[in-house]
C-alpha cells in the first residue's frame, strides 16, 4: 500500500506542487507493482498519528492546531469525521507566528512565545474570543489585532514592553478558549478521548492545562510526541491502514486537494 | 526494447510505447487541462490497450523540459517512479528536441519554441539529417525579439514549430521575412512517439541523479536563491 499525505495549499509556494510530485509518484508506484492506491487526507493523518502512541477509543473529540489548522472534530468511529469546530480566520499557530515577530522573536515563534510566556509575572490581559454561545468555532485575528496594537501603543508612549507578560497574555488567550471549547465538546458528546494533535500540541502551556482539566473530567487524554505532532510520513501510513482496512481506495485520477477540508 | 514516453512538459499530453521497428501505440491530448490528473490514466490505458504490462516495459523515456514547472516535474517524478518501481532505464530527452522531429523532413534550418513568458521563449536550432533532426546551437531561454534577429542573420529559410508560434509571428516576421516559414497545425504538437524514438537511441541516466531541466529557475525558486544569497 502506498501511503502519501494530502496537503493544504495555504502556506505559501510550493506546496500544491509538492504534492502533485507525491501524488504522481504514489500513483506511479501503485501502476508499477499494481498496488492498491488510498488517498489519505492530511488532517485525518494528524488525528491517525495518536494511533501510533495507543488505540483509539470512540466516540473521541480531536483538536488539531497548528500553522495551517485549527480543528475541532467529532468521532463516533473509525473513518468517521465530523468537522464540529474550525478557525474563522488564523489558524492558532498562525497567530503564534504573528505574534511572535510583533515580538520580535525568532520564527518558528511558536516554541518562542511559549518559552517567554513561562516567565512572565504579571500576564497582559487580553480578550477571548468566545463567539456564538454553543458555537464551537475559533476565532484569533481579533486576539493578534490586539496583541499588535498593545504593543504599538506602549511603543508610541516610549514604554518598554514586557514581552514575558505579553506573551503569557496572548498564550493564556489562546489556551483558555481552545481548552474550553474541547472540554465542552468532550461532554457534549460524551467523548471517552480527546486528542490533540498538530505542531501546536508540543506547547507547554496547552498540554499542562490540558492535562489538568482532562483529569478534572475523567476524559483520556492523548498528546502525542512531539515528532509525531508535526507533519510526518508515519501518521499519513497510520490512518491510510485504516482507510485501506474499511475498503477504501483512489484510482489513478487521484489528484491534489489544497484545500482539502475532512 | 519496449520504451514508454511520457511528456506532459507542455500543452501536450502525450504518452507512446514504441520498440526499435514499431510505434505499437500513442495517446495525446492538446489541452491545457490537469495533466497531474490524466497522466497516469493514460499510461494505464494505453499498456492494457496494446496488452502489455508494465513489466514489459525496458525503458522509460521522458521530456524532461523545458515547459511549465509543474507539467516537468510531474512527467518527470512518474518517469523516475516507474523506473525506480520496475527496475528499468530512463532517459531524458529535451522537450524542445521532441517537437523539432516534426520538422526532420524541411530542408532548411528547424526551430521549436514554447512561450515562456514576458517576451521570451524556450527554444534551440536544429537541422534535418537522414531521419531525425539534430541540434546546431544548444536550447535556451531568450527574448523573441532577439533571437530572430540573430536567426535572420543565418539568411537561410527556417521553419518554426510550436503552438505558440502564432503569439510571436509578427516579431518573427518583422525581422525574418520571407525566411520565416509557418508549419501546418499539426506539426505544432511533439509527439510522444518521437520522444520514445529518441530514447532508444540514448543512453540510460542514473534514476536517482535525474533532474528536469528547467532552463531557468522557477520564478520562486529564483527568489528564494536570491535572498539567500543577500543574507
Ligand atoms: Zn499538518
Amino acid at each position: 500500500m502506498a501511503g502519501f499525505g494530502r496537503d493544504r495549499g495555504d502556506r505559501g509556494p510550493g506546496l500544491v506542487g509538492a504534492l502533485l510530485v507525491g501524488i504522481s509518484a504514489a500513483k506511479a508506484l501503485a501502476l508499477a507493482k499494481n498496488l492498491p492506491l488510498v488517498g489519505v487526507n492530511h488532517i485525518a493523518g494528524h488525528i491517525y498519528a495518536n494511533r501510533l502512541v495507543t488505540e483509539l477509543k470512540f466516540p473521541l473529540i480531536a483538536l488539531i492546531v497548528s500553522g495551517g489548522h485549527t480543528e475541532l472534530v467529532h468521532m463516533p468511529a473509525h473513518g468517521v469525521y465530523r468537522v464540529i469546530g474550525e478557525t474563522r480566520d488564523d489558524a492558532a499557530g498562525e497567530a503564534f507566528d504573528k505574534v511572535a515577530r510583533v515580538l520580535g522573536l525568532l520564527y518558528p515563534g511558536g516554541p518562542e512565545v511559549d518559552r517567554l510566556a513561562a516567565q512572565a509575572e504579571a500576564p497582559v490581559e487580553f480578550p477571548r474570543a468566545w463567539l456564538e454561545e454553543d458555537s464551537y468555532d475559533f476565532s484569533f485575528s481579533g486576539l493578534k489585532s490586539a496583541v499588535m496594537n498593545y504593543v504599538h501603543n506602549a511603543e508610541q508612549r516610549g514604554e518598554i514592553v514586557n514581552k514575558a507578560d505579553v506573551a503569557a497574555g496572548f498564550q493564556e488567550s489562546v489556551i483558555d478558549v481552545l481548552t474550553e471549547k474541547a472540554m465542552r465538546a468532550v461532554d457534549a458528546f460524551a467523548a471517552k478521548q480527546l486528542l490533540v494533535a498538530g505542531g501546536v500540541a508540543a506547547n507547554k502551556g496547552l498540554r499542562k492545562r490540558m492535562e489538568a482539566a482532562a483529569r478534572e473530567r475523567g476524559v483520556e487524554l492523548v498528546i502525542p510526541p512531539l515528532y509525531l505532532c508535526t507533519d510526518n510520513a508515519a501518521m499519513i501510513a497510520a490512518a491510510g491502514t485504516i482507510d485501506f482496512l474499511m475498503g477504501k481506495r483512489a484510482d489513478l485520477s487521484m489528484n491534489a486537494h489544497p484545500g482539502l477540508s475532512l | 526494447m519496449n520504451v514508454l514516453a511520457i511528456d506532459s512538459s507542455n500543452l501536450t499530453m502525450g504518452v507512446a510505447v514504441a520498440n526499435e521497428t514499431a510505434v505499437l501505440g500513442e495517446f495525446i491530448t492538446n489541452t491545457k487541462k490537469n495533466h497531474s490528473v490524466r497522466l497516469m490514466p493514460a499510461v494505464e490505458r494505453l499498456l492494457k490497450d496494446i496488452e502489455m504490462a508494465p513489466d514489459d516495459l525496458d525503458r522509460v523515456a521522458v521530456a524532461q523540459g523545458p515547459g511549465s514547472y509543474t507539467g516537468v516535474r510531474i512527467g518527470v517524478t512518474v518517469a523516475k517512479t516507474l523506473a525506480w518501481a520496475l527496475g528499468i532505464e530512463l532517459v531524458g530527452v529535451s522537450s524542445l528536441e521532441v517537437l523539432a522531429q516534426n520538422g526532420r523532413h524541411f530542408p532548411g534550418y528547424v526551430v521549436p519554441l514554447f512561450d515562456a513568458r514576458r517576451g521570451q521563449v524556450y527554444t534551440g536550432l536544429y537541422r534535418a539529417h537522414q531521419d531525425r533532426v539534430l541540434s546546431v546551437e544548444n536550447d535556451r531561454i531568450v527574448p523573441i525579439a532577439d533571437w530572430a534577429d540573430a536567426l535572420a542573420k543565418l539568411d537561410a529559410p527556417v521553419l518554426f514549430l510550436g503552438s505558440d508560434v502564432d503569439k510571436h509571428w509578427a516579431t518573427i516576421q518583422a525581422a525574418m521575412g520571407e525566411n520565416a516559414v509557418k508549419s501546418s497545425a499539426n506539426d505544432h504538437y511533439p509527439r510522444p512517439s518521437e520522444l520514445a524514438k529518441l530514447g532508444i537511441r540514448r543512453d540510460p541516466v542514473p534514476v536517482h541523479e535525474f533532474t528536469p531541466e528547467y532552463l531557468q529557475l522557477a520564478e520562486a525558486e529564483a527568489k528564494w536563491l536570491a535572498r539567500q544569497e543577500r543574507k
